[in-house]
């Protein structure tokens, strides 16, 4: 008990720690690693509440392809932080208001009675988080996990059709065209004479 | 023997055990990596009919205890305005993430440091970090070369991480598991029930995305030495280009390592169902005959050696044409057969799916 309350006060310090850290940082490239280290230490305590798959799967989705695409982007960014920092004072009631309210609101939903979970009982060693989610995904919330998957579908077709526009006088190559191509529409032997 | 060394250690507390043994299987793991620099040269000689390094020590064996002295007293060089905090840790998170994967492999049925039920999906989870290395390193030095390098990497290992995964997905269809030791046990029989078999076109899809992601030729563009100087690591010197080396080959060893369990049966010996039953009870044959952690370091030494062949034999892929073989051959052969496989699983068609 002793070692689990020791790790779990470690990742959480880590874990407020580094999300002060997103939003306080000035260059955008460090917020977006300590974003990254939220979301891995976030995973690590899931893993302490024996959600493995859940956990693993935070890092695998948002660690490894998500952020990696952001950092992508941020990095990209041609950012004036001196420009950026000007507006802090001026846009700091309005963010502290809606800090306020979002603190107010979650205050209220987590005193429901809802939310006032008892503490679960330890699973043995051989329970398997992964098969129990699998199970009930795949049985009793079949449909709603299928809608899930075909709106995920069309939203994946929808990014893709609007990043979709054919530039007509761009040139460019057909790699299929190229690997296609064979030695006898590029080179013609010739025989001639010795001279 | 297992007994004998099991009143051995029965005193220490298993902590403490634990960790003594990830420290020797890191000095072990480090060794190889070392070593596999060493094969590199050998290999990629032999293949172009040259010597390769072999004065250093009987047939070059201390090539690569010099080449590590050398490097850790070079001067580690620093580029103006490069984020100096960034660029040290860099090497660290492309180094960090191939060992962390080996906490859950098993070297046989008995011998691993963590057995636990999402094997599989830690694995993915852990390969997909080491893309961070790469990244910052890349946005760390302050290089526009070092940036593109980066930049084509990142795009790169994502792309193949998806029809990696899927290649994973149909092997934890056919085992019904995603712990590794089940995957292997699912694979019992003899050689034609390995998996390579009824997944091969999942298995050489998982090796070809196997060599993008660790950034290897034919699909190095990440480094290419004639486009962008040397990619991501142009501005390291010293430790810190060290690193990236042992990283990228300690990742070479860990792909190795994970198609020679998923696909080639792991510890498994060929020989089984080849040879009467017996065969496997002699006195010291049999150990060498049945499964055991030889075979599975044979397998993954065979997959080392294919990495440096490929590397010998294939020019290097075109950037767009490394995207095309992504997206459209690998990802639709791997989307394909998951789904012959799961007609296969329905039809329970023996002997892999009875």
């Amino acid at each position: 008990m002793l070692i689990q309350s020791t790790v779990f006060y470690f990742f959480s310090a880590i874990l407020v720690a580094s999300a002060l850290a997103m939003i306080s940082v000035r260059n955008p490239v460090h917020a977006v690693l300590f974003l990254v280290l939220v979301f891995f230490t976030s995973a690590a305590i899931w893993l302490l509440l024996e959600a493995e798959f859940l956990g693993i799967t935070l890092v695998l989705v948002y660690v490894g392809a998500v952020m990696v695409l952001f950092l992508f982007v941020v990095m990209m960014l041609d950012i004036n932080l001196a420009k950026m920092r000007a507006g802090f004072a001026r846009y700091l009631p309005v963010g502290l208001l809606v800090g306020i309210v979002m603190a107010v609101e979650m205050a209220v939903v987590l005193s429901r009675p809802a939310f006032d979970l008892q503490k679960p009982e330890a699973k043995p060693a051989d329970y398997s988080n992964t098969q129990e989610l699998g199970e009930l995904l795949f049985t009793e919330y079949i449909y709603p996990f299928e809608i899930a998957g075909v709106i995920l579908l069309v939203a994946i077709v929808a990014a893709i059709t609007l990043t979709m526009h054919k530039r007509t006088r761009a040139k460019r190559q057909s790699p299929a065209m190229q690997v296609s191509a064979d030695r006898a529409e590029r080179v013609r032997l010739v025989s001639m004479d010795k001279d | 023997m297992i007994d004998w060394w099991q009143a051995l250690v029965a005193p220490f507390p298993p902590l403490l055990l634990t960790v003594a043994y990830m420290l020797v299987f890191i000095l072990v793991l480090f060794a190889c990596v070392a070593y596999a620099t060493l094969a590199e040269r050998r290999v990629l000689g032999f293949m172009q009919v040259r010597l390769g390094p072999n004065r250093v020590g009987p047939q070059g064996l201390g090539q690569p205890i010099a080449d590590a002295l050398k490097l850790m007293f070079k001067e580690m060089i620093l580029p103006n305005d490069a984020d100096r905090f960034l660029f040290r840790t860099a090497p660290l998170l492309s180094m960090a993430p191939a060992l962390a994967a080996w906490a859950v492999i098993p070297f046989s049925e008995h011998l691993n440091f963590a057995d636990i039920n999402a094997g599989l999906l830690y694995i993915l989870a852990m390969t997909s970090l080491g893309v961070y290395g790469v990244i910052v390193a890349g946005w760390a030095s302050n290089s526009k070369y070092a940036l593109l390098g980066s930049l084509r990497s990142a795009a790169q290992i994502v792309s193949y991480e998806i029809a990696m995964g899927f290649a994973l997905v149909g092997v934890l269809m056919a085992s019904g598991s995603l712990n590794l030791g089940d995957i292997v046990m699912a694979q019992q029989g003899s050689i034609l029930h390995w998996y390579w078999l009824p997944l091969l076109p999942l298995f050489l899809t998982y090796l070809i995305a196997g060599i993008a992601e660790t950034n290897r030729a034919p699909f190095d563009v990440v480094e290419g030495e004639s486009e962008i100087v040397a990619g991501f690591h142009v501005e390291y010197s010293g430790m810190g280009f060290a690193m990236f080396f042992l990283a990228e080959y300690a990742n070479i060893i860990l792909i190795s390592a994970l198609t020679a369990l998923l696909f080639l049966g792991g510890w498994l010996s060929p020989l089984e169902g080849i040879l009467p039953a017996h065969a496997f009870h002699l006195p010291v044959i049999g150990v060498l005959l049945g499964s055991g952690a030889h075979w599975f370091i044979a397998k993954t030494s065979f997959f080392i050696f294919c990495f440096l062949w490929f590397r010998a034999t294939f020019p290097r892929y075109r950037y767009d044409q490394i995207m095309r073989l992504g997206w459209k051959v690998l990802l639709p052969v791997t989307l394909i057969w998951i789904v012959v496989e799961g007609v296969l699983l329905y039809l329970q068609l023996p002997p892999w799916f009875d």
